[in-house]
């Protein structure tokens, strides 16, 4: 099939491959995990009621195929109906998420199966759209896709998906996927011309790194024009004549927005905190026996809690406290929640350590929470390339120079018990 | 976003007011508020409020502003310095 086609029936996944292809959707199971079953039972069935001409055993069949149904394709859990359009059928999407929804949004925001959280891309529909009905533009992450059809409850609107790869709009703007190339292609692709008889598209606003509204009208014909930041504004926007209050121009980053993003930051952890695992006990064990492994366990323990310390500081409170740690650059604010974070896990380990060992301990803290502090710039909303390479030019070396330091302290420590 | 500043004097924005027409598109399309349009032509009014994104530059339709855009994201950077800058992917915590 080509690939209008499958944007036209509107169907959640792909061309049936194997079933990893179905974890696309994320709604239905595939057809084929019921099938066996079903037959063994029906075959059983039929050996058993041959005598008696009984009905097949088991529960009574579910409901016929929808007749929108496509060998190999499964039709997504969020679309209610189809929309007959002079451009082939349309779904039409539920405006309420359901629980699988949610349960696919809470697990991307903990960072798992993040990178392929998508939705197909091609024209959908909300409520009953028809040819003066506004067309939203977005992206198919489906956590995006998700936000904004939630927000669409009694609103009449076209939504063209474009293919971002699954990343939200304003990264995918970045990265040049969410682009004035892939918004005119999508536009010809789904013959929205003969769709609506209206000539204008509705661009969040912060799709405007990727997508130039001027290049837009002219290769399409359609007028860009630029909606809110927030899927939550659209409303007020469209009852509004289209245009966004002065606020919702505006970028946020409150401390939900931020909250949110700590899961993420703690999972892209895992990699790093194994070789730290490593290095920790190696270190740890080496001193007057040459290495001991008591000592690798017993020590590296306490070297691993110095830079869980760290992380705490890091990606944790540097997040959390952003607006009010002292600094412009992250690395500076880091070594104060890292401070903190360190002067706690010395008060825990009281009595335990030696004045040296406590220095070395304070300094991983301190190192590890400034160069994780530094790692979620990268999550903001603010901060510019040129910055971040200034900051980092400085910061690094320094941040290395001290976890140097800190080793060694370690390690002369180890001779010194 | 007032509230958040990051580094000052870095931001590489720049704009020629010879050129711009005064449409008034950069100044919609920027999430901070840096560009204004003053007396019928655009003005940048908070320079260290940039961050960069390319909005403005690319929506602009005289071409009357130049950044040098790109994602301020640390873990980017460092893999534009290991792997160079076609291999570089942000990873999971920004992009």
């Amino acid at each position: 099939m080509s690939s209008d086609n499958d944007t036209k029936h509107a169907l959640c996944g792909e061309i049936q491959k194997d079933l990893s292809e179905y974890k696309k959707c994320g709604n239905l199971k595939p057809f084929a995990v019921n099938t066996p079953k079903a037959a063994d039972c029906c075959n059983l069935s039929v050996k058993l009621s041959s005598d008696t001409g009984a009905a097949c055993c088991g529960p009574p069949e579910g409901p016929k195929s929808d007749t929108n149904e496509r060998p190999g394709y499964r039709i997504c859990g969020f679309v209610e109906r189809f929309e007959n359009t002079v451009a082939g059928n349309v779904p039409i999407v539920s405006a309420k998420p359901g629980i699988k929804d949610h349960v696919g949004a809470f697990l991307v925001r903990v960072g798992i199966g993040r990178n392929n959280y998508k939705v197909a891309p091609g024209l959908y529909g909300v409520g009953n759209p028809g040819n003066d009905s506004p067309i939203l533009v977005t992206a198919n992450y489906k956590l995006t896709f998700d936000t904004l059809r939630k927000e669409l409850g009694g609103i009449d609107a076209w939504l063209l998906v474009l293919d971002t790869r699954g990343i939200n709009v304003w990264c995918a703007a970045g990265k040049g996927t969410f682009s004035t190339e892939e918004l005119v292609n999508r536009v010809k692709d789904t013959e929205l011309e003969k769709i609506v008889s209206h000539r204008e598209l509705i661009v969040p606003q912060l799709g405007a790194t990727g997508v130039a509204g001027y290049r837009v009208k002219k290769a399409s014909g359609f007028k860009v024009v630029w909606g809110p930041i927030q899927a939550r504004d659209i409303r007020f926007f469209l009852e509004n004549g289209k245009k966004a209050s002065e606020p919702m121009r505006h970028v946020t980053f409150t401390m939900g927005e931020r909250l949110v993003l700590i899961p993420v930051e703690l999972s892209e952890l895992i990699k790093p905190t194994c070789w730290a695992l490593v290095l920790a006990f190696v270190i740890s064990g080496i001193g007057s026996n040459v290495f001991s492994f008591l000592a690798a366990w017993s020590r590296g323990m306490l070297m691993i809690l110095a830079y869980a310390a760290g992380i705490l500081g890091g990606a944790v409170a540097v997040p959390a406290f952003l607006p009010w740690l002292p600094g412009k650059a992250f690395s500076i604010k880091g070594i104060w929640t890292g401070v903190v974070t360190g002067i706690v896990m010395l008060l825990l380990f009281h009595g335990q350590v030696s004045v040296l060992e406590a220095f070395s301990l304070m300094l991983i803290s301190v190192a590890v929470s400034s160069f994780f502090a530094m790692n979620f710039t990268g999550a903001t909303p603010f901060t510019s390339p040129s910055g971040v390479e200034k900051e980092m030019r400085k910061a690094i070396p320094i941040q290395a120079s001290v976890l140097l330091v800190a080793m060694a302290i370690w390690i002369g420590a180890g001779f010194i018990v | 976003m007032k509230i958040f500043r990051y580094l000052p004097g870095v931001a590489t924005l720049s704009l020629d007011i010879n050129a711009c027409v005064g449409c008034g598109i950069c100044a919609q399309v920027c999430p901070h508020q840096v560009l204004e349009i003053l007396e019928k032509k655009a003005g940048i009014v908070d320079m260290d409020g940039c961050m960069e994104c390319g909005a403005c530059a690319n929506n602009c339709p005289v071409e009357a502003i130049t950044v040098k855009p790109g994602v301020g994201c640390a873990s980017y950077i460092i893999q534009t310095w290991i792997k160079g800058k076609e291999a570089a992917s942000c990873g999971p915590s920004c992009c």
